[in-house]
């Protein structure tokens, strides 16, 4: 199962290739608009296909990622989607309120992290023990902010806000929060064993 | 000359702030000060790679003094802001400002207004900044609702002041508006009669759309030039801008003074999430909006003053303008495609679909102004023209970063990473807009200053080198820690992202050089009695530009 690790990896890569590719056009193009030779307008079909392969990228890009980064659908589609397992989370006054002092989840499992703030607004995310993300949403007060995730790897994961409110948030992180067991495979990064 | 002589009477002595006109010293102050401002928003982005290197001897109390964590968010607030509204829009109200009567031959509609934008501006920025160095307000400039009310965390006369500047700074933006729109518009006492409407139509696209459904004979002619119709239409995102932000400052200083007054609004009053997406409509039509307008414009602009050719496919360069200020309109929810309450049908239309419209509107334009360079080919490597194919390889890195961002499922580990703020934002502003500005800076100097020498051309070439590496380098050191999961607006104690912070503070130390190296060269050019004299009051016509040969 694809998790949050082998996306950002997808992106990187495809991401530095476009940086080297337009790094070099530009290089190139610096050079050579210098250089003697005929000034000529650029021919009209050049431009048409430029705008056409920005007009299909642009279309594109979406609908590569809904069907290859598996949480999208499940995002779009939560409410037509029973969870295995929900946590009701408050936070108020800069802290998480748990429901219990480490959430417990079994592989395999769909769960709905409903997190409520009473006060202002936060962000939620999970974290590896490498500090890597998994997952985050911004908790709004006086919204429902509800998170649907099926878990695939085994490890011990922190919860931590991913929104400022203000100095006295910046240390809202509650470390060891989420277990996940029983999977053949452990979270690629710090996940623990 | 020697030194001291240089840098008293500036290069040669060829500079006489005395023959200068009062709209070229009022434009110079204009960059001057916007360029002083954007030294306050680079010393405080210095001191943030600091803290994010090893926050450790700023938290323990008395170590450092004026250095804790309410500092550090108090930096944090401020430096967007000062980057944004003193140093961008000073820089780039200045030149427009000048370039707008230039471009349409006729005087300034109101040089008073202009002088009022300018003090304005500056007066509100610095106060903001003031109130947010001493008494640490931090809301950040998301103004995340209800945090610029919580007085639990922040004193709200500190808050009513610093609301206040910003509404100050609305204030001198709306006069810009106003003075932009009228000398498009107005017919100068002694020109014959001109067409008010139709230029109007023209500047705002109108003639344009109609031309699009008409046979090409019975096309109407274009009445301002391109720069002068990416100027207007990305005025209106200008004005739009104003009044959210006016209001929202308005509503928020409701909150403080009543709290000052002994009585607490109930903060449950206000939607969270429809402020969200009110504050977000707005504050977006300056990020995807009058920027990218803007300097599309200007790209335009110097390829034709450049080349001294026409732009490109000018008449698609006007529609891709016209669709970028309605896209501006309806990009809004990218920004709150992690707000899971948001309606899933506006972060798939507004905040994905539409948002991919950007890569095409700003391709289209990186386009059109390299294929006007490459139509004059052979050009000379001049700094105005180094300066713009940096600033448009800063867009055209920054740009897909954002589009990357701007998807539900990426959004989902992207957001509020450090990869948002490093490979996007930095870059776009860094590398995208701030060089795009300096190449009109460098292209305006000599016409600004009556023909002042350059002091230095390896300066120069410094300049862009480190100005070009530390941008690209610091936002590719802050993208690469964003995708290890690095959260922007935090601060981290335990070196979990050392490495990349030390190559990130190196680069924005490059970034300051660069800065350094380019205030060095200006100050040698004109010298310090030029520098001074540029803000002593000109005797000259405020309707002339130029001096009358």
């Amino acid at each position: 199962m694809t998790d949050s690790t082998t996306v950002l990896w997808g992106q990187t890569i495809v991401y530095t290739a476009y940086v080297v590719a337009i790094l070099i056009v530009m290089g190139v193009f610096a050079y050579n608009i210098t250089r003697d030779g005929e000034s000529s307008n650029v021919k009209d079909k050049y431009f048409y296909t430029f705008a056409g392969f920005l007009i299909l990228l642009g279309m594109s890009i979406h609908v590569v990622t809904y069907n290859t980064i598996p949480w999208t659908p499940t995002d779009v589609h939560r409410g037509d989607i029973t969870a295995d397992k929900e946590f009701a989370i408050t936070v108020a006054d800069h802290e998480f309120n748990l429901p219990s002092e480490q959430l417990a989840i079994d592989c395999g499992d769909m769960v709905l992290f409903d997190v409520t703030s009473e006060d202002l607004t936060y962000g939620f995310g999970l974290f590896r023990q490498d500090n890597s993300m998994m997952f985050q949403m911004q908790v709004v007060p006086g919204n429902a902010n509800d998170l649907l995730w099926e878990f695939h790897r085994n490890g011990v994961y922190n919860i931590r806000s991913t929104e400022y409110s203000g100095p006295d948030g910046y240390q809202m992180i509650v470390k060891n929060a989420v277990q996940v067991s029983g999977c053949d495979v452990t979270a690629s990064d710090g996940g623990v064993e | 000359m020697t030194f001291k002589d240089t840098l008293i009477d500036g290069n040669q002595g060829a500079f006489d702030h005395k023959t200068m006109t009062p709209m070229q010293k009022l434009t110079l102050r204009f960059v001057i000060i916007g360029v002083v401002f954007y030294a306050f928003a680079a010393i405080e982005g210095m001191i943030m790679r600091i803290y994010q290197v090893d926050p450790v001897p700023f938290i323990q109390e008395g170590s450092i003094p004026l250095a804790g964590v309410d500092q550090y968010f108090g930096i944090l607030t401020a430096h967007p802001l000062v980057g944004i509204f003193g140093s961008t829009y000073l820089l780039v109200f200045g030149a427009f400002l000048f370039l707008v009567p230039y471009l349409m031959k006729k005087p300034l509609w109101s040089f008073k207004l202009a002088n009022l934008t300018l003090w304005f501006i500056t007066g509100g920025t610095f106060l903001f900044w003031a109130d947010g160095f001493i008494s640490h307000y931090a809301p950040l400039y998301t103004l995340y609702w209800p945090l610029p009310a919580d007085f639990d965390q922040f004193h709200p006369l500190s808050g009513a002041i610093f609301i206040t500047g910003i509404a100050l700074v609305m204030v001198g933006t709306a006069f810009f508006v106003v003075n932009v729109f009228k000398t498009i518009a107005y017919t100068p006492e002694g020109f014959p009669k001109q067409p008010s409407k139709e230029l109007m139509k023209s500047a705002l696209g109108l003639t344009g759309f109609k031309n699009l459904w008409k046979e090409r004979k019975k096309q109407k002619e274009h009445l301002v030039p391109l720069p002068v119709a990416a100027i207007a239409r990305g005025t209106v995102d200008t004005a739009l801008n104003a009044v959210i932000i006016l209001g929202t400052g308005v509503l928020i200083l409701v909150y403080m003074v009543f709290e000052l007054f002994g009585n607490s609004l109930k903060t449950t009053t206000i939607d969270a999430l429809l402020y969200k997406n009110w504050f977000w409509w707005g504050l977006d039509l300056i990020a995807d909006g009058l920027v990218l307008i803007f300097v599309a414009g200007t790209w335009y602009l110097m390829a034709n003053l450049i080349t001294g050719k026409k732009v490109y496919m000018q008449n698609i360069a006007r529609a891709a303008l016209l669709v970028e200020l309605v896209v501006s309109w309806t990009v809004w929810s990218h920004h709150l495609l992690s707000d899971q309450s948001q309606p899933a049908i506006l972060k798939i239309v507004s905040g994905e679909m539409v948002t991919a419209f950007e890569l095409i509107t700003q391709g289209l334009a990186f386009f059109i102004t390299l294929a006007t360079l490459w139509s004059a080919r052979p050009l000379k490597m001049t700094n105005e023209l180094k300066f713009l194919l940096g600033g448009l390889l800063g867009f055209a890195l920054a740009v897909p970063a954002g589009i990357l961002q701007a998807d539900i499922g990426l959004n989902r580990v992207l957001h509020n990473t450090q990869w948002v703020i490093g490979p996007h934002v930095h870059v776009a502003i860094l590398v995208g807009l701030t060089m795009t500005l300096y190449s009109a800076i460098y292209y305006l100097l000599p016409v600004l200053t009556n023909g002042a020498k350059l002091y230095s051309q390896k300066v120069a070439n410094f300049h862009f080198w480190a100005h070009l590496i530390g941008g690209i380098g610091m936002g590719a050191f802050m993208g690469m820690a964003g995708l290890q999961g690095m959260l922007r607006r935090t601060i981290y104690f335990e070196g979990e992202y050392f490495i990349y912070m030390v190559l990130a503070a190196i680069s924005g130390a490059l970034l300051l050089a660069a800065l350094a190296a380019f205030l060095y060269n200006i100050v040698m050019t004109v010298g310090l009695k030029g520098a001074l004299g540029i803000f002593q009051r000109s005797e000259g016509d405020v309707k002339e530009l130029l001096p009358v040969e």
